[in-house]
């Protein structure tokens, strides 16, 4: 689908991520984006946890033990089911990897905070972006459970909706975002969609010939639930794995058929008092009819 | 039913048992009590209008009242739910079909303005003198108040309409979003709040209308008892591993709670007639239940959406079954 002829977008490769945190700071710094507080997980060096309103990019670290030679990522994840060997930690036959992701607001094709919107506080940018205009939400946080990736919140502090608006002024000021510019690996790659979709192809195939068959892309494929993703990934296991979902659906997508039951909803809702109103002037009429029967009697 | 409770534990991985997608934010009691008055007032609407068809005078006017509180309060609510009044103004900035909340705002504008010029002039048909007395101080709203019978008796027609909408859209408001409990019952929970909107709006007429003219209002509140209590366990049965929240901790505690007062309230209700007491036991029962489904249904939704397994294993087991979701084109 078309839905700016200049689509701009971000393709993170995470396979040369190293955790740096740049783009999360680079963000803070460029967007004023205020503090979360200290908040430490104690779950892996990840203190941020979550995209949120105050987090527009955020770095996955995760932490795995897998067996030796068996790379078809499917090892296993922190918090889940620790160790998959015998002895159910690192041993002698297994190896420890880190799998580290930035992970962002994915600027979906069709995006469901942008539908679902009721002031129009989010549009689509002349880049194909979705961006939330902070003068015109009012805070009523339906964008929030609406978007599949869980990426938009709402800010306690201001009542609104925020998230990253993959740096906007910098683009109208032909400038790369922030987070893209400061990411020292380059895993942050920014331009024209369909060129970063190219790029993107060749890179996993020459994973795959390197020997890493785990590499697979998230987003990129313009038939998805979404119908693809402004922000795509490389990844090197399943999406769950990194808090992604495997399969996300654009939550307007069944809106339709929504109506079309609360419109019968509405419908019974009609007919069970006309059946109330009518039955009682029914069984009013046969009470009457029995009384004057009883009469006649 | 039980045993539905036993779903073996679902395999799947996440990020450190995190949440894959936000839950709602919206706040308690505001949203759920909306939810609520909002059912209310839509069914009481379309009671009042069938009450003055039939003529049933008492009726009507508890109908009227009972649909113009509802809404104004709820309204109220909406509003304090946003933050600062004028937020909900925002709202009419824009009219949108994707957006049930842009739609729904645009309902409730309406409806509770007609529902005021309802109730207004069934008060002020129940009350000559005091209408007399407003005229006497305000000449001015000698013309306004000469109208109100039959701009009453046009809202209510009116109401009758916006009234099955305003118990159903919520429905839609909640169904429309990534929270998979919410999501995946959009077929049953329009037929839910319906249900409990009856049967609240029946509790109503019950609680404040003579027994001898409440004969409808019992019978809206035993068939809204029977379609609420029938779409719940039909959803909870269609939804599976999906509908699991409804069943769990506190969300499931209401739910159970909204189950037996809503039945048992039914149940009463058919009796009713007999006695002034049986007939306020089971009207509050039912209002009682009709709140719990709200905060229930609420709950749920934040419980779905915490728990990552309810977004990733569905999603997981669609892409096993080589069926991933696509979006065709769209408008
Ligand atoms: S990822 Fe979420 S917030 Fe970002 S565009 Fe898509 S629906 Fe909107
Ligand atoms: S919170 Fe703001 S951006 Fe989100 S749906 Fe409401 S008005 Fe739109």
């Amino acid at each position: 689908m078309d839905i700016a002829p200049n689509r701009y977008g971000f393709f993170t490769d995470t396979s040369i991520c190293i955790g740096c945190k740049a783009c999360e700071v680079a963000c803070k710094e460029w967007n004023d984006v205020p503090d979360d507080g200290f908040v430490f997980r104690a779950t892996s060096y990840d203190n941020t946890g979550s995209l949120g309103a105050n987090t527009w990019r955020h770095v996955a670290f995760i932490e795995q033990q897998r067996p030796v030679g068996q790379a078809d990522g499917r090892g296993q994840v922190g918090g889940q089911d620790q160790g998959e060997g015998p002895a159910g930690g690192p041993g002698p036959d297994s190896i420890e990897r880190w799998l580290m992701s930035s992970d962002v607001c994915k600027h979906c094709t069709h995006a469901a905070c942008l539908d679902v919107c009721p002031t129009g506080a989010l549009f689509r940018t002349e880049f194909g972006t979705v961006v939330v205009q902070e003068d015109i939400c009012n805070g009523c946080g339906y964008c929030v459970p609406a978007c599949p990736y869980g990426v938009i919140d709402r800010r306690e502090r201001d009542g609104r909706a925020w998230k990253c608006t993959m740096c906007y002024d910098r683009q109208l000021g032909g400038l790369e975002p922030a987070c893209a510019k400061a990411c020292p690996t380059d895993s942050i790659q920014f331009g024209p969609l369909d060129e970063l979709r190219l790029r993107a192809e060749e890179r996993v195939e020459r994973l795959h010939e390197e020997g890493r068959p785990e590499a697979r892309l998230y987003g990129a494929s313009p038939d998805d639930g979404v119908g693809g993703d402004g922000a795509f990934f490389l990844l090197l296991d399943e999406p769950e794995v990194y808090g992604l979902p495997p399969d996300p659906v654009v939550t307007t997508r069944d809106l339709p058929a929504m109506w079309r039951w609360a419109g019968g909803a509405a419908v019974s809702l009609v007919g069970a008092m006309a059946v109330s109103f009518l039955s009682e002037r029914l069984v009013g009429r046969i009470a009457a009819h029995d009384r004057s029967l009883g009469r006649r009697r | 039913m039980r045993e539905d409770a036993m779903v073996p534990e679902a395999e799947f991985r996440s990020y450190y048992g995190q949440p894959v997608i936000k839950a709602p934010v919206w706040h308690e009691p505001h949203m759920p009590v909306y939810l609520y008055l909002g059912g209310l007032s839509g069914a009481a609407s379309v009671m009042a209008a069938m009450a003055g068809l039939t003529g049933r005078d008492r009726l009507a006017l508890t109908a009227r009242v009972t649909a113009a509180v509802g809404a104004t309060a709820g309204a109220a609510l909406l509003a304090a739910e946003l933050g600062r009044p004028e937020r909900f103004l925002n709202m009419l900035r824009v009219f949108k079909l994707t957006s049930p909340m842009s739609v729904g705002s645009w309902i409730l504008a309406a409806h509770s303005g007609l529902t005021t010029i309802a109730a207004a002039s069934a008060v002020a048909a129940a009350l000559p003198s005091a209408a007399a007395k407003v005229v006497a101080v305000l000449p001015a709203a000698s013309a306004p108040v000469r109208a109100l019978p039959t701009a009453g008796d046009a809202a209510t027609l009116a109401i009758a309409v916006t009234g099955p909408l305003m118990a159903t859209y919520t429905a839609v408001l909640l169904a429309d979003t990534a929270v998979p409990a919410w999501h995946e019952a959009h077929r049953e929970l329009p037929f839910l709040f319906a249900g409990s909107a009856l049967a609240s709006a029946g509790a109503m007429g019950m609680l404040a209308t003579p027994r001898v003219e409440a004969g409808p209002a019992r019978a809206v509140a035993a068939l809204g008892a029977v379609m609420e209590t029938a779409a719940g366990a039909v959803m909870e049965r269609r939804l599976g591993l999906v509908g699991e929240p409804y069943r769990l901790g506190r969300a499931g505690r209401l739910m159970r709670a909204a189950r037996v007062l809503t039945a048992g309230g039914g149940l009463l209700a058919t009796v009713a007639g007999r006695s002034r007491t049986l007939s306020a036991i089971s009207g509050l029962a039912l209002t009682a239940g009709s709140l719990c489904i709200r905060f229930g249904a609420l709950e749920a939704g934040r419980l779905s959406a915490a728990d990552p397994k309810y977004t990733v294993v569905p999603q997981r087991r669609r892409l096993e079954a080589g069926n991933p979701a696509s979006v065709p084109e769209r408008p």
